[in-house]
């Protein structure tokens, strides 16, 4: 491996996991698509700023953009508390159509400075490497690494102080609420960590990726464990793992790396679908199997102990009345049925049903739960 | 350029009315289409739907080797479709939520879509030029095959639409109910999302991936301002999605350096501005207007049924009061009084004020309602 | 024969049982209460009986024959709270929809379906506004806009979701006279419903529900504190007879 490409997998990896910290906020708190909007808008942002300061290296570009950012967040809750239109229209209002001022902005009056609109989309990550921080002869390393660095302490700092905020403002907002907490602070504080992260990563790999790290693997995390901690850890995980997968898929097929990270995100996150331990489709599938069985053996129970010992018992627990009335086909009640003979809750005697003790317990318990 | 220029253009110009008509015919599609998903509460869902499709232009082009209009166009249709069909799945299956499953599927689709076509490009065979069109839309380079196309495909999607319009509704307003009917309220989903796929797909060649969504729900958000029936939103959010189609359209093929795309949806966005602000009942400037009437006549009446209990409470009928002692009981009476006397509701008596007779009756008519 | 008969309904959702093995039978002409408290699947039992969720056990029977086979027979009343009362339409298209079903795929409501719709906005009091978009209803009539659309399906069995819940005594009282009237004409009614004290004034039977059939029958037999004790629990003090 050459260093840049080292660089490059490391400037992945940073912008992986900056990306990952608010964005598991954003999946848990039902905002992912603020993501969308703001990775899309802070383009007029940077537009704005470079022709304020005419230089796309000015960090008074970082400032512009996140702040547009924000605003993107306060237009799209003015535009919902208006009442005319409800929160995903007015999200999918504001920013097309300040990202559309942005892109005209670029195509009209700043073609051919260092913004253009592929750079927007896909990022720059294979070029990154030769944008250097240079000071006094000392060569800093890639220049958006630095930043992304900075970013990524940010997020770090801000989620470890105001932790408990955002942890119970995320669960119980009410409780929040109560305690003299503002949701209302910690969401804009949100927002702004999203928005700089945004706006640092959106150079490196652009806005549709910004996306895709910031929401899918979080929500990855999110079918693995319950615990923020470890959320956040495998967010994390999953998010680095997908800029350094990414970055060899691009190699080989010689394609756009910000596209391979985002489709590596999306490998994991069907990885994750399919093979969760607890979650995951086929563990789901193969609990339910045996809950079906498990379940129409109690359903079983409770039947025979609604009828037991009322005149309509006789016919109420022949094993052929479960064909009529439970609507069982024959040969599953008949396991059904055997089932439940194995755990000693019924015994049958002459083609008839009775519930043991277990069985009258069983069906008791789970009526009353 | 101004109107006359611009309707001489419109129909002397081949190209330009090429350009005119296939936008006019994406914007009622999309506008009217548009509008159920905006009342379903599923705007974003275009936004989706419209970035999945890219991957599947990008494959059919693989696949195809042809860059037939109907071959890319299904093919996004084909993407856009399976990135709805993957939503529903893990929000049905997982406890993943809408807004994180739609985020997912719009970034990790585009993202494919970036790997594909950065694939295709740097294929030495490269013959791909025009599939990057289909990121910001260039409305110049539609061809008379893309306007068959669309218009086709427009026209059948209108058509089944309002075939089934009421069975539409029943899905949008209240699908238990319409199950309880006995109408497969699934299949209508599934239908009405395939009319959508439809209503986006072609759209994309004009106005690109990244920014139809905006087509999808700004007409139908403005529309349903200005009126209250569901098939006047639907017709109107129709004009609208043509009248933003063909002028952005217009002005981006004869301006220079203007993006399709974004010139369309800035179109679309002022549209729906102008209707947020002056629709009549709903816009916030008639809101207003309405609220200052209001607080306006309960001012007035205040002042008038103070003067009224006051006269009462004195034998001497028709005896005059201050200013101040009015302003006591309720504020700002000093301008009411002024406009009521204009009303000739009361009259000075020195330098107080008493009712005249009319406005007596006026008072005690509001007294015993 | 039945006006409904149901017999071991099961129902959960995902892993958590919300009915267990519930049989009801409603006579034909009956007013009938479900009550029970929140989470006790009322509404899932209605839901299931039309079909809307699918149950894990036992049938339902709508005048002896299973309901996808007798929907011309059946009227339904959602909670007032399910629809978006926002939506772009008129009272007179919603009552409309009561028709859908009648008038079958792809046509369009025709003169006869508006007259019954009138009709039937005349019977809850609001013939007057028919033209009148759904957002500028009160609760209350909001409530009976859905009546009138089940009452234009001209059905013999009305299966209503909490018709009381949240009207005005204006309301209340239309409703009630219109229970009454249903009756009349030998109707049957399956109402869910939370006030406790007007149970034995509007219902003629009431069953009592809590994930199992507690009770059901006739008010007089079956309205006790004890059976209310066993449907509500420990909070049987709130809920007595007198209670609110």
């Amino acid at each position: 491996m050459t260093s840049g490409q080292i660089e490059i997998q490391l400037i992945a990896v940073v912008v992986a996991v900056a990306c990952a910290l608010p964005g598991t906020f954003l999946v848990l708190r039902r905002l992912a698509l603020v993501s969308d909007a703001i990775s899309h808008s802070i383009l007029l942002g940077i537009v704005l700023g470079f022709f304020v300061t005419g230089d796309v290296t000015s960090p008074l570009l970082l400032v512009g953009a996140a702040a547009v950012g924000l605003l993107t967040v306060v237009l799209v809750s003015t535009l919902e508390r208006t009442g005319l239109v409800r929160e995903d229209a007015a999200i999918g209002l504001v920013f097309p159509a300040l990202f559309s001022i942005g892109v005209i902005l670029i195509s009209r009056y700043a073609d051919g400075v260092h913004l253009d609109i592929d750079a927007v989309l896909l990022g720059e990550l294979a070029f990154a490497p030769f944008d250097r921080l240079v000071f006094w002869g000392w060569d800093f390393g890639p220049v958006s690494l630095v930043v992304m660095s900075i970013v990524l302490g940010l997020n770090v700092a801000a989620i470890a102080v105001f932790w408990k905020e955002l942890k119970l403002s995320t669960f119980d907002p009410a409780l929040a609420v109560a305690l003299g907490f503002t949701p209302a602070l910690v969401q804009y504080g949100l927002m702004s960590l999203v928005s700089l992260t945004a706006v640092g990563a959106f150079d490196a790999v652009g806005s549709i990726l910004v996306v895709a790290l910031m929401i899918a693997p979080p929500a990855t995390a999110y079918l693995l464990t319950d615990s923020l901690p470890r959320l956040l850890a495998l967010a994390a995980a999953i998010g680095a793992a997908s800029g350094i997968a990414g970055y060899w898929l691009a190699y080989f097929l010689d394609a756009s790396i910000a596209g391979s990270m985002a489709s590596m995100t999306g490998v994991f996150f069907v990885l994750g679908w399919l093979l969760a331990p607890e979650r995951g489709l086929v563990a789901a599938a193969r609990r339910r199997a045996r809950q079906r069985l498990e379940f129409a053996q109690t359903m079983l129970a409770i039947h025979l102990a609604n009828h037991e010992g009322k005149p309509e018992a006789e016919v109420e627990s022949r094993v052929e009345h479960l064909h009529g009335h439970l609507r069982w086909e024959a040969d599953f009640a008949e396991r059904i049925v055997r089932g439940a003979e194995r755990r000693g809750l019924v015994v049958e005697r002459v083609g008839s049903l009775e519930l043991t003790d277990a069985g009258r317990t069983l069906a008791a318990d789970a009526v009353s739960r | 350029m101004s109107g006359d220029l611009l309707a001489i253009g419109l129909f002397s110009d081949y190209t330009l009315r090429t350009v005119a008509l296939g936008s006019a015919a994406l914007g009622i599609t999309s506008g009217a289409l548009g509008t159920f998903a905006v009342l379903r509460r599923q705007s974003l869902l275009g936004d989706a739907i419209s970035h999945a499709a890219l991957p599947g232009v990008a494959l059919a082009f693989l696949l195809t080797g042809s860059k037939a209009p109907l071959a890319l166009v299904v093919g996004a249709a084909l993407a856009g479709f399976v990135g709805t069909l993957v939503v529903m799945g893990v929000t049905r299956t997982t406890r993943i939520k809408y807004d994180s499953a739609l985020g997912i599927v719009l970034s990790v689709f585009f993202g494919f879509g970036l790997v594909l076509l950065t694939f295709i490009q740097r294929r030495p065979d490269a013959t791909q030029a025009g599939l990057d069109r289909f990121l910001f839309g260039q409305a110049a380079a539609l061809l008379r095959r893309d306007l068959v196309t669309q218009a086709v495909l427009g026209a059948v999607a209108l058509a089944a639409m309002l075939l089934v319009w009421k069975e539409l509704k029943l899905l949008s307003f209240d699908p238990d109910f319409g199950q309880s009917l006995g109408f497969p309220m699934r299949a209508l989903d599934v239908l009405l999302t395939s009319l959508l796929v439809t209503a986006i797909v072609i759209g994309l060649q004009t106005v690109g991936v990244v920014l139809m969504a905006a087509m999808v729900i700004a007409p139908a958000a403005a529309a349903r301002q200005w009126t209250d029936r569901l098939g006047l939103v639907a017709l109107v959010a129709g004009l609208f999605g043509a009248a933003a189609g063909v002028i952005g359209a217009v002005v981006s093929a004869e301006a220079e350096r203007l993006p399709t795309g974004p010139t369309i949806v800035l179109c679309a966005s002022a549209i729906v501005l102008v209707s947020l602000l002056f629709a009549p009942r709903r816009g916030l400037l008639w809101r207003e207007a309405r609220g200052r009437r209001d607080r306006r006549r309960l001012r007035l009446a205040a002042v008038l049924e103070d003067l009224w209990t006051l006269e009462r409470q004195h034998v001497d009928g028709a005896h005059a009061h201050s200013a101040a002692v009015l302003a006591v009981m309720s504020g700002g009476a000093e301008r009411s009084l002024a406009e009521l006397e204009q009303q000739g509701l009361v009259r000075r008596v020195g330098d107080e004020w008493a009712l005249t007779d009319r406005g007596r009756a006026e008072a005690a008519g509001r007294e015993s309602r | 024969m039945n006006a409904i008969e149901v017999t071991d309904m099961t129902v959960a959702y995902g892993e958590k049982p919300v009915l267990w093995d519930v049989d009801l039978e409603v006579r034909k002409g009956v007013l009938m209460a479900i009550v029970g408290p929140n989470g006790a699947g009322k509404t899932t039992l209605i839901r299931a009986v039309l079909g809307l969720v699918k149950p894990a056990a036992g049938q339902a029977l709508v005048h002896g024959r299973p309901y996808a086979a007798q929907r011309s027979l059946v009227a339904y009343v959602p909670q007032r709270g399910s629809v978006d009362w926002d939506f772009p339409t008129s009272v007179l298209d919603v009552v409309l929809m009561g028709r859908y079903g009648r008038i079958g795929w792809v046509r369009r409501p025709g003169k006869v379906d508006r007259e019954a719709a009138r009709e039937a906005l005349a019977q809850v009091g609001m013939a007057d506004l028919a033209g009148r978009q759904i957002s500028q209803l009160s609760g209350g009539q909001q409530q009976r806009v859905f009546l009138a659309r089940a009452l234009v399906q001209h059905a013999e069995v009305y299966f209503m979701d909490e018709p009381f819940q949240g009207v005005d005594a204006t309301t209340e009282k239309a409703i009630v006279e219109l229970l009454r009237a249903l009756r009349e004409q030998g109707k049957t009614v399956v109402a869910v419903h939370h006030d406790l004290q007007t149970v034995p004034e509007y219902f003629d039977e009431v069953t009592l529900l809590n994930v199992r059939r507690i009770a059901s029958g006739a008010v007089d037999e079956v309205f006790t504190e004890e059976n209310l004790r066993r449907t509500y629990g420990g909070r049987a003090a709130l809920f007595g007879r007198n209670g609110a």
